[in-house]
């Protein structure tokens, strides 16, 4: 008995998702319930607009996201990206459909259930800071663990070390509108670090700052995470930052989840001329690591990581007699080979249009 | 021809019967219920007569010197402050002190009781659309509607004196504070909204958190357009016996009286422009975080 319970524990830790989304439908207008159905038998979302004036937000996603990692969503603008993550905290009410965080479904939540939930299991970071500019930044910082009703000492003191993490020491008592955006953001990502809940949602939090900056704050999120392991819902439209930042990404396209999974297979495979168009300017030497271009089989010469890029791996690869390597695992274990055609084709892919063809 | 030229219309004698009804039936309603309505208010009566009793018996060094820290805290300007003590010691070295400190107690208690029914009234119709549609004629009928036509049945009910005169103030200089604080309300950032949401706020922790303190420079507005207003009705107000500043012109306008009638009229003017300074200078402070200065 005790031990059927332990077994169904791991096996649910092993197989089940932190965050799971089902069937979600999300049609913006009163009547949206009863065009589900027409768009499920494939009715576009620009024939929805144009016969019943209803926008299609959300077309049938299914997606789990694994705990601890971070789930890029990536898509247009107006391609729906907002609107799903909004989902997760029910800040927007589904048409239809399911959304499971721990198991517990997000959707049954009483108000007051809710108001928990988003207090102590999720927090955000908005593209536009959303800061209160009445607040100083230990204000700000603290805001959700005041919100949780947590004395204002216990807070100051609590908000006070991810004041330090996200570097803005020496600000606290600024507002908001005397810091630049950088600066502002990480006000944002600390104040949604406080209050420690496990799902972090951030929606294109990074898109409205420089280019310099934004690598910065992206060193910064990494950083954490490193120490942290969050289950983190990040939203971009910028292929490199999805790149950088996934551990998975999923590409909607007027509400529809399109591709989804490893970025490497994204980019090995990809499923359509949207996503290839998409992934067209990509780097290719920098992007794609050699796990991608795997063989069977060992050989003499000598090894690389598996996460190494083609960039990284060229040199050894043409160093090698026969021109091949072995691939290692974080451990060291070898798995595979990799030759230095197979690396060499990867990098020409973006200019043959041998892959379109393949999925047209 | 006549039907053409002549509009139609009830004859004469019905047209007196319904007035003498309706007359008859509002004057048969002031009857029973106005003392128990005068009742209601005697608690308003007895706090004006009481400020007005204090502000009138306090040593004038003092109430200057409390004009002075009004002014100089809401404003932080020295000049404010002391333009502020200049007008009020010529006011009363021309005889006006007394009907000052009536005025100013009028106002003050006017402007209190607008806030403390306003702001609610304003929060409700930020929150419910349909509580804004209903209140917003209302509103627009209150700014309109000439001020002697309801002067009229609050004289009929309550008689003459100060309480109807403030109720007659109040109504006048209650739309700016209402409407102010449902727009100052509506108008917070959605996105600021959605982030309180999102860390779990309830409707109350977002009210006093997030929207009102947002909203505050707008409300500010509405206070500052509502102590305008309720000068503004001084005169008037001293036509159902509102002691004051007004008195005195409402004199000098039935006897011609110039001299008498520019001087209250003059010292009216002062004080608007005292309260209007300080209550902006005061509303852009509190909004001082905007752009970025450093508080104070
Ligand atoms: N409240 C709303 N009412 C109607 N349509 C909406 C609403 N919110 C979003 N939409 C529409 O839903 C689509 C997805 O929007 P959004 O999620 O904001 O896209 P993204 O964040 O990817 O740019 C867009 O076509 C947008 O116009
Ligand atoms: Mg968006």
């Amino acid at each position: 008995m005790d031990r059927d319970f332990k077994l169904i524990g791991l096996v649910r830790n092993m197989s089940e998702a932190k965050l799971k989304i089902k069937n979600l439908f999300k049609i913006f207008g009163n009547k949206g319930r009863s065009f589900i159905s027409s768009v499920e038998k494939g009715m576009s979302k620009q024939e929805l607009l144009d016969k019943h004036g209803h926008v299609l937000g959300l077309n049938n996603i299914n997606l789990d996201i694994s705990e601890q990692r971070i789930q890029v969503i990536m898509g247009l603008s107006g391609s729906g990206k907002s609107t799903l993550i909004r989902h997760i905290n029910r800040l927007i009410e589904p048409t239809s459909g399911e959304i499971y965080v721990d198991n517990e479904n997000v959707l049954k939540m009483s108000q007051s259930e809710l108001r928990e939930f988003r207090r102590k299991k999720t927090s955000m970071v908005f593209q536009k800071f959303a800061l209160l500019p009445h607040k100083t930044v230990a204000q700000n910082v603290a805001y959700g663990l005041t919100i949780q009703g947590v004395s204002e000492g216990e807070a100051k003191e609590r908000s006070h070390k991810w004041i330090d993490s996200v570097g803005l020491a020496g600000f606290e008592e600024r507002f908001p509108a005397q810091l630049s955006g950088g600066m502002q953001q990480r006000v944002g990502l600390a104040r949604a670090l406080a209050t420690d809940a496990p799902i972090l949602l951030m929606d294109e939090a990074f898109s409205a700052l420089d280019p310099l900056i934004r690598t910065d704050m992206q060193n910064i999120l990494l950083e954490l995470q490193k120490e942290l392991h969050k289950t983190i819902v990040f939203i971009t439209h910028d292929l490199d930052e999805a790149l950088r930042i996934g551990d998975n990404i999923a590409i909607l396209r007027d509400g529809k989840v399109i591709q989804k999974g490893d970025p490497q297979n994204i980019i090995m495979n990809p499923a359509d001329d949207y996503i290839s168009d998409f992934i067209k300017d990509i780097n290719r030497s920098k992007v794609i690591e050699i796990r991608s271009i795997m063989q069977k089989g060992t050989t003499k010469g000598s090894s690389l990581k598996s996460s190494c890029s083609l960039e990284d791996a060229l040199k050894t690869l043409n160093s090698e007699k026969d021109k091949q390597c072995n691939v290692v695992n974080e451990e060291g274990k070898k798995i595979g080979k990799v030759t230095l055609d197979a690396a060499i084709n990867a990098l020409l892919r973006d200019k043959s249009t041998k892959s379109l063809e393949k999925y047209k | 021809m006549d039907f053409l030229t002549e509009f139609p219309s009830l004859g004469k004698r019905d047209l007196r019967d319904l007035k003498k009804t309706i007359d008859g039936s509002f004057r048969e309603w002031s009857r029973t219920y106005g003392d128990a309505i005068e009742a209601f208010f005697d608690p308003l009566y007895f706090f004006l007569v009481w400020l007005e009793k204090l502000l009138i018996a306090a040593p004038w060094p003092i109430i200057l010197i409390l004009v002075a820290s009004f002014a100089y805290l809401g404003s932080r300007s020295w000049k404010l402050a002391l333009g502020s003590v200049i007008s009020f010691m010529l006011i009363g070295y021309f005889g006006m002190w007394k009907d000052m400190m009536a005025t100013i107690s009028l106002i003050s208690v006017a402007t209190l009781i607008c806030i403390a029914v306003g702001i609610p009234i304003g929060i409700l119709m930020s929150r419910y659309d349909r509580v804004q549609s209903a209140i917003t004629p209302i509103l627009d009928l209150m700014q309109t509607i000439p001020i002697f036509v309801y002067l009229l049945p609050v004289v009929m009910l309550l008689g003459i004196g100060r309480v109807p005169g403030l109720i007659a103030v109040c109504v006048y200089a209650l739309p700016p504070i209402i409407r102010l604080t449902n727009l100052g309300i509506r108008l917070v950032d959605k996105e600021i909204l959605e982030a309180a949401d999102a860390f779990g706020s309830s409707y109350r922790q977002k009210l006093f958190e997030v929207q009102l303190p947002l909203a505050l420079p707008n409300i500010f507005a509405g206070v500052n357009q509502t102590i305008m207003m309720a000068l503004a009705m001084v005169v008037i107000a001293s036509m159902i016996g509102v002691k004051g500043l007004g008195m005195p012109v409402l004199q000098a306008v039935q006897n011609q009286y110039l001299t008498l009638g520019l001087m209250n009229g003059l010292a009216i003017v002062a004080l608007a422009i005292i309260f209007d300074r300080v209550s902006q200078r005061y509303g852009q402070r509190l909004q001082a975080h905007r752009f970025g200065k450093e508080h104070e």
